[in-house]
């Protein structure tokens, strides 16, 4: 019988559709690495289980637990595997992603346990009573700290919000046999993957990002935010105003409603900064705007900012950047 | 069919929001409290299904201070048949917990088919409420729907997942959330708002649902410390004189960002 070190984190580790470790895995090991000793959980169908718990060790995991499900999308039955692997494990917090199905996870989990929820944490830190989460709240205005009252917190971490990695470790795996449980769940009838191009960094975990807005003018020019962002290696992500006028998907949608971002580098084109949008990016390292109106308050929060055409001026910055390259 | 709508009082996002840097709650004298947006296309969602089927019954629920009684009133004006108000003292700062507990005691007191919320709030981006409401209530969750049809007592939508789209379907009774890709709240009309007056808005407070603020055997989160952080000033910001890109590529260059 395994016994877990008593300061273990326990470490919900999503799968992606494809059977694949979530971009999650690497920064929830490394913030669980950092306030104790990281017991990695993994629920997948059954033929991915064995790659899965290598990666989660190769991340950082000092133990993996792991448990066959018969679909990743459904959150109850997740929500069932790791609340065996917390009843075995005891940990002294458990970490989750702030994502659609980890924090469904994470809700359901801390319902039925009647422990404390800490969402869209920042970072993790300790102190003599236990774990802390640090968050940001409205948009980036707010540092805030939360803990529970008693127990273990179960918090959910913003996905691309940790820079520290833990060490890797040899596999020392367990399986779960997880009866299902008796959860009403829905049924899924089809799933169908939106085609995302793997050869762009993904926009939450990105290290720089250009976005686009209205003043893209349509679907056919927003090709040019396409054309920076490989030119700057960047993720692509989009203001609300060109997601509604159908230039973008919503995923890529960057805000109040959409996803929250704080890379190295942020560059809006044709976005005029209203502060639902800026909700969602001011916390970027360095912010960049090109926007004709000289008024528009993004420029606010610019670094740098030039007022002019982003059909004159992008072009120009792609040919210099080329250029440069070449050197 | 009976739905419940549960709709939630946030401070405007179109304007500085602002903490009390003591108490840690929203500083609702500094920052005008509104309607959450996904608020109100999901009564529109609601209200559509009693277009179609008009014995449809639609009981608005929030949890909240007493400034959201003139939203209530006024989804009573769109369509809704009746109002909840959860409202007490206690309740000031309550956590994802507490307000699940509250607005699960509040749902069980009638038999509702179709209990419908937004995604995710625009104050605390929790986007959990839905499923916590499911496990309290033993009832299947269809979350982050960007279409939702209602026959024969099924449910069927799309759920937007990361990545990935899924047709998905439960038997009502049921939980649903949706996502902002629903169409907004259509104006009340004259009628409408006439007949409003005549509709009830219940009050309950915490004693009413027999639900205790601080039982001892569940955990609460509680803020420890709140700090603002200051505002990103302006740089450099340059009309563009046919250098502009120049200057920016030597920019990101002198910062190694290329
Ligand atoms: C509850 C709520 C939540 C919201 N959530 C979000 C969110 O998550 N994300 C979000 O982005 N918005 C959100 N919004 C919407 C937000 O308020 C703005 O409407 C939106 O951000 C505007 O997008 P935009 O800047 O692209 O468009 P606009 O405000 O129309 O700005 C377009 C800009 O392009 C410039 N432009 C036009 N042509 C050119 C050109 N050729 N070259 C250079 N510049 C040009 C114009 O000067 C203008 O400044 C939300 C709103 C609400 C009420
Ligand atoms: N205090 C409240 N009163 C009524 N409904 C709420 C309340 N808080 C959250 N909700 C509902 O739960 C949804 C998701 O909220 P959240 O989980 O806080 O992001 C919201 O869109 C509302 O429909």
């Amino acid at each position: 019988m395994t016994t877990f070190a008593p300061d273990s984190i326990l470490v919900f580790l999503e799968t992606t559709l494809g059977g694949e470790p979530a971009k999650s895995t690497a920064e929830l090991l490394g913030a669980a690495a950092g306030i104790g000793t990281p017991v990695a959980v993994i629920a997948a169908e059954a033929e991915h289980l064995e790659a899965l718990a290598a990666h989660a060790a190769q991340a950082g995991a000092h133990s993996v637990l792991s448990a066959q499900v018969d679909s990743v999308v459904l959150t109850a039955p997740l929500a069932d595997v790791l609340q065996q692997a917390y009843e075995l494990v005891q940990p002294q917090a458990v970490l989750l992603a702030h994502s659609l199905t980890s924090r469904e996870v994470a809700a359901r989990f801390a319902v039925r346990h009647k422990l404390a929820l800490s969402v869209d944490a920042l970072g993790v830190q300790r102190d003599e009573q236990g774990v802390i989460a640090s968050h940001s709240i409205y948009g980036g205005a707010f540092a805030t700290t939360s803990a529970p009252t008693f127990g273990a917190p179960v918090i959910t971490v913003r996905v691309g919000s940790i820079e520290e990695r833990a060490q890797a470790q040899e596999l020392a795996l367990r399986a779960l046999d997880v009866a299902a449980g008796d959860s009403a769940e829905i049924t899924v009838q089809d799933v169908s993957s939106v085609q995302a191009d793997s050869a762009r960094p993904e926009l939450r975990t990105a290290t720089k990002v250009v976005s686009g807005g209205r003043g893209l003018g349509s679907a056919e020019q927003f090709e040019l935010v396409y054309q920076l962002a490989d030119a700057l290696e960047a993720g692509v992500g989009a203001s609300r105003a060109a997601v509604d006028a159908g230039f973008i998907e919503h995923a890529a949608q960057v805000g109040q409603t959409g996803v929250a971002v704080s890379p190295q580098l942020y560059v809006a084109l044709g976005i005029s900064g209203a502060i639902q949008h800026k909700a969602g990016m001011q916390t970027a390292k360095t912010i960049v705007a090109i926007n004709k109106d000289s008024d528009a308050p993004i420029f606010e929060i610019a670094d740098f900012g030039i007022v002019g055409d982003v059909f004159k001026i992008v072009p120009r910055v792609i040919s210099a950047l080329e250029a440069r390259k070449a050197q | 069919m009976k739905i419940a709508v549960l709709i939630k009082e946030v401070p405007d996002t179109g304007a500085d929001r602002t903490l009390n840097q003591h108490t840690g709650l929203a500083d609702r004298a500094a920052s005008e409290a509104v309607l959450d947006e996904i608020g109100e296309r999901t009564l529109e969602v609601a209200l559509k299904i009693l277009d179609s089927q008009p014995e449809t019954h639609i009981t608005v629920l929030s949890m909240g201070p007493e400034t959201i009684q003139a939203t209530l009133r006024k989804a009573l004006a769109m369509g809704a048949a009746g109002a909840i108000h959860v409202s007490d003292e206690q309740l000031l700062g309550a956590d994802l917990m507490l307000t699940a507990q509250v607005l699960a005691a509040a749902l069980r007191r009638d038999q509702y088919d179709l209990i419908l919320t937004g995604n995710m709030s625009t104050d605390g981006s929790a986007g959990m409420l839905p499923v916590m409401l499911a496990e309290l209530l033993s009832l299947p969750a269809a979350t982050s729907l960007s279409q939702i049809t209602i026959t024969d007592g099924v449910l069927q939508g799309t759920r937007e997942l990361e990545g990935a789209t899924a047709q998905v379907s439960t038997p009502l009774p049921a939980i649903a959330s949706i996502t902002e890709a629903l169409p907004d709240a259509r104006f009340p009309n004259f009628k409408g708002i006439m007949a409003a007056k005549k509709k009830p808005i219940e009050v309950l407070s915490l004693a009413d649902l027999d639900v205790e603020a601080l039982p001892a055997d569940t955990a609460r989160s509680i803020m420890l410390t709140v700090n603002q952080r200051p505002a990103r000033e302006a740089g450099t910001i340059m009309t563009d004189d046919g250098q502009a890109a120049t200057a920016l590529v030597e920019f990101l260059a002198k910062n190694n960002l290329v």
